[in-house]
């Protein structure tokens, strides 16, 4: 292939009209206006002892917070939503309402549920627009914490524990904090602006965070243990494996959180950076979780023609949430279930298609599961021109092993408390979620309750054992 | 189609529903639009007295999202000149012959000057004339409006100087802002008034701007009491209504009342009907919405007549006028209870809360048959709000804020004791209504428990 042809192949950018761009790239749910919120919040019935309350992992007392809007007190409402949740800002974007707070809102079974998620955003927007800084952290007690990683479970951590008096310092790897709602959550859902004003936010508490260190690289954790009284460690997940499929290796396969994370950072630098970022024509999303839904998702808003998922089981065994996958056919994704890859395909190096199996599901497992089994023959091609694998991440086994933790499942063995086997390191966020469900939510609930941990050892245990 | 026709102390409208003495009827522009509309009548906007008016003039009271839940306001009566409003008076009159056109005035307390007003009134050609006696603000420092309404003697004195000389009805207007309305009532009828309307507005402040410490509504920096008027009233104008319309003396007389205060709906207009009311007047839902409310007062009012097998409105009028009752009266066996339905509770607790810390600690809340304390139990089963029926006094609070249509009825139970009423029982034994001890010999004897 002469080079001029392999040029012609390559990805480029949509070169989409920046109108067009910002459209497709702005948040789905519009911020409310106030008189908009006041009404949503008139119709809150404040209900004692609300189940929204009960559905919320972070406890956010939501009537209260709620009733605060409606009588005009939206700093108010701002802080009962951070007094249980420093990260309600992104909560308010990312979490999964319908199935959380929404999905339990009395007024769901026969009328429309209140939109607490858009109200809480309407409440922490107004107290980051203004720069409120409604906490006072308590004088110095002299202890010190690190935390490693700076997500939603280590933010909230030391944010926490700095309200109490703590010198914390958070150790994050990559160049921006913020963890998965810097770079994972898609733009349409939350910008990174919002993520780094809730940073700036821990930031203004007197928390120190170090980003671009990696610890078990650029700092030991026998360092961190030595030199810190207690540990948090919060870094999520690993990196994601290899398909070990052949042509992996191509030019246009990509892995779905770098491309999410790619066009966050295009989107923050301006528009233009969005319209430059090379997109397929034809691009095939291997997996149907949630991070390959947005990745699918973000592929189509840039520009792609033809998006189409491929998953090796069937409709009903998709891992994503049923709202997802409502959403992502109205954006006009396509569907292959029941399809394994088993090559990509090249030419010059460049991927030219997918070459896929039919697959069919066993009969019910004694774990009830239907396993997919390959059909012979049935060998076929999807032609794409980009390969966007979203097969989920590796456990945190480095951290495991550099602190010489004990493992559940792969992730980080903790107890109720957030305790590992070490007695000065704790964990918790998606790095230790052998039990429950990986959010933004959940994350920041664990930050919360091992910031309480970490205090309750520091304050007692550790005093009384000497 | 019920007939909702009326006749008011003679004077005839096609249905009960007039325009209040206010802002809507300040001229031949705005009545003959209402008329236009169906608007059964129209009380012109006070003429009298020379005027000037401030800027601003107007308040509202909202609750939650709705606005003007009530409106207060410091506008005076009409600031057009005589001429000008008797002529358009005549011309609406002359342009309406079926519809009600009253003319409301108010001038300075002297003979002379009502008989003069009350001339040029009857050379309009106007159905009747009402007796401005009620407005709280602006004219009562003057001496006039309220100042009138509120001393019985003035009232009787100045409706005699109109009846005297006036061929038309003449209504007195009276004022809620007094600590008993039968007295005013009484005198209207000792100056051998026709007819009385009630309630005006109710003297008030309706707030504060939070951000400039201001009165509202604010006149370059100043404030005052201001007439209140709008939904949020309607119950202190039913009560005013049913004491006057119960009142014997008014009674006696038969004089009609025209109902007014809160009413927005044909619902309202209904209760002050049975309340005794013959014509309704509007002020504050036109204000509100303009004169196309009258599409569905009429419509509305008909089809609840239609649907009772009622053929006219003045079936209805006083008809629940002897179910005012004083509490003395009551009979003190009569009980009810509250009853959950749990197939249509939404788990809001609303009812629990309330009954707890608001009321009789009658609602428990149940797990299976259990009783759970809300502030402990973090079960996954839902916990059902259920009455404790021996403990609940039947007091209507938890029916009062459940928000399901429905689902908490009160239920009469079979009295569980002889009906006696509280004049009975001191009449019989008035030790047991005088001393605690009698009392509490009473309850055990014949088994009231209070818990």
């Amino acid at each position: 292939m002469s080079s001029e042809a392999v040029q012609e192949h390559a990805l480029r950018g949509s070169r989409l009209e920046l109108e067009e761009l910002q459209d497709r790239f702005t948040e789905l749910k519009p911020p409310m206006t106030a008189r908009e919120a006041r009404i949503e919040a008139n119709r809150c019935l404040y209900c004692y002892d609300a189940p929204c309350i009960a559905a919320c992992p972070t406890d956010i007392d939501v009537p209260t917070f709620i009733r605060k809007i409606s009588t005009d007190n939206v700093t108010g409402a701002a802080v009962t939503i951070l007094e249980a949740n420093l990260m309600g800002a992104s909560c308010s974007r990312v979490c999964p309402v319908e199935e959380l707070c929404e999905g339990a809102c009395v007024l769901g079974a026969h009328h429309k549920p209140i939109e607490i998620g858009r109200l809480q955003r309407y409440a922490t927007d107004h107290l980051y627009e203004r720069g409120i800084m409604p906490f006072q952290p308590a004088p110095a007690n002299g202890q010190r914490v690190a935390v490693v990683g700076a997500g939603p479970a280590g933010l909230t951590c030391a944010g926490e524990l700095a309200k109490l008096g703590y010198e914390v310092t958070v150790f994050e790897k990559n160049d921006l904090p913020g963890g998965l709602s810097t770079y994972g959550i898609v733009v349409m859902r939350e910008p990174i602006r919002v993520a780094l004003e809730e940073v700036d936010f821990v930031r203004r508490l007197g928390v120190e965070i170090r980003t671009g260190v990696e610890v078990g690289k650029d700092i030991t954790a026998h360092d961190l243990v030595g030199r810190y009284d207690a540990v948090f460690v919060a870094a999520g997940m690993g990196s994601v494996p290899e398909m070990q499929i052949p042509g992996e290796e191509l030019d246009g396969v990509v892995e779905a959180l770098s491309f999410i994370a790619e066009t966050k950072l295009a989107e923050m630098e301006g528009l233009e950076r969005l319209s430059e970022l090379p997109i397929g024509k034809n691009v095939v999303v291997i997996g149907a979780g949630n991070t390959a839904i947005d990745a699918a998702t973000i592929a189509k808003r840039l520009g792609a023609e033809r998006v189409t998922i491929v998953y090796r089981r069937g409709e009903k065994q998709m891992p994503a949430y049923e709202f997802e996958y409502s959403f992502i056919k109205n954006e006009g994704v396509e569907f292959r279930f029941l399809t394994q890859p088993v090559e990509v395909l090249g030419e010059g190096g460049r991927v030219t298609g997918l070459s896929c199996l039919e697959m069919q599901l066993s009969a019910p497992g004694a774990d009830g599961r239907q396993q997919p089994i390959p059909i012979a023959g049935s060998e076929f091609v999807l032609e794409c021109d980009q390969v966007i694998k979203a097969i989920g991440q590796e456990k945190p086994t480095g951290l495991i092993e550099a602190f010489e933790l004990e493992a559940d499942k792969g992730y980080i063995a903790v107890d109720e408390a957030l305790r590992t086997i070490h007695p000065q390191v704790f964990a918790g966020g998606d790095a230790a979620r052998a039990k429950g469900l990986a959010m933004t939510v959940t994350a920041s609930q664990d930050g919360k309750n091992a910031a309480s941990s970490i205090h309750q050892w520091l304050t007692r245990e550790k005093v009384a054992h000497g | 189609m019920a007939d909702l026709s009326i006749d008011f102390a003679g004077v005839r409208s096609p249905n009960p529903f007039w325009l209040a003495s206010a802002p809507p009827t300040n001229s031949a522009y705005q009545i003959n639009k209402a008329f236009e509309q169906g608007w059964g009548g129209a009380v012109w906007k006070t003429i009298g007295a020379p005027v000037l008016n401030v800027s601003s003039r107007y308040g509202g009271f909202n609750f939650g999202d709705n606005k003007l839940v009530a409106i207060n306001n410091i506008e005076l009566i009409s600031d057009r000149s005589l001429e000008v409003n008797l002529r358009e008076i005549a011309e609406v009159k002359r342009l309406w012959p079926d519809r009600a056109v009253v003319v409301s005035a108010m001038v300075e307390s002297k003979a002379e000057a009502w008989h003069d007003i009350v001339r040029m009134i009857e050379d309009t050609g106007a159905d009747a004339i009402e007796l401005n006696y009620g407005c709280p603000h602006g004219m009562s420092e003057r001496g006039m409006g309220a100042a009138v309404g509120q001393v019985p003697e003035y009232c009787s004195m100045i409706t005699s100087w109109v009846t005297e000389v006036s061929g038309l009805p003449v209504i007195v207007k009276l004022t809620p802002n007094v600590t008993d309305i039968v007295p005013p009532a009484r005198a209207a009828v000792a100056g051998n008034a026709q007819a009385i309307s009630l309630i005006n507005t109710i003297n008030s402040i309706v707030g504060v701007d939070l951000d400039n410490f201001q009165i509202q509504p604010n006149v370059g920096g100043k404030g005052s009491h201001g007439g209140y008027a709008g939904p949020a009233v309607k119950p202190i104008a039913l009560n005013m209504l049913s004491l006057v319309a119960a009142d014997e003396e008014v009674r006696r007389a038969g004089l009609p009342i025209s109902g007014m205060g809160g009413i927005q709906t044909w619902r309202d207009a209904a209760e002050f009907l049975l309340l005794g009311a013959t014509s309704l007047q509007v002020c504050t839902a036109v204000m509100h919405y303009g004169f196309r409310i009258i599409d569905d007062l009429t419509d509305g009012l008909s089809n609840w007549l239609d649907e009772k097998g009622i053929a006219s409105v003045n079936e209805v009028i006083g008809a629940s006028v002897s179910r005012i009752s004083n509490f003395g009266d009551f009979d003190l066996a009569y009980k009810t209870v509250a009853r959950i339905d749990p197939h249509s509770c939404i788990n809001c607790n609303l009812c629990y809360i309330a009954c707890d810390e608001g009321a009789h600690q009658s609602i428990d809340l149940v797990v299976d048959g259990v009783r759970v304390d809300p502030a402990s139990y973090r079960g996954a089963a839902k916990s059902l709000p259920v009455v404790a029926e021996d403990r609940c006094v039947g007091c209507n609070l938890c029916s009062l804020v459940c928000p399901v249509d429905g689902c908490i009825t009160m239920v009469e139970v079979p009295p569980e004791r002889e009906s006696v009423t509280w004049n009975e029982i001191g009449a019989r034994t008035p030790e047991v209504t005088a001393d605690w001890q009698a009392m509490e010999e009473y309850r055990k004897k014949v088994g009231i428990d209070i818990h």
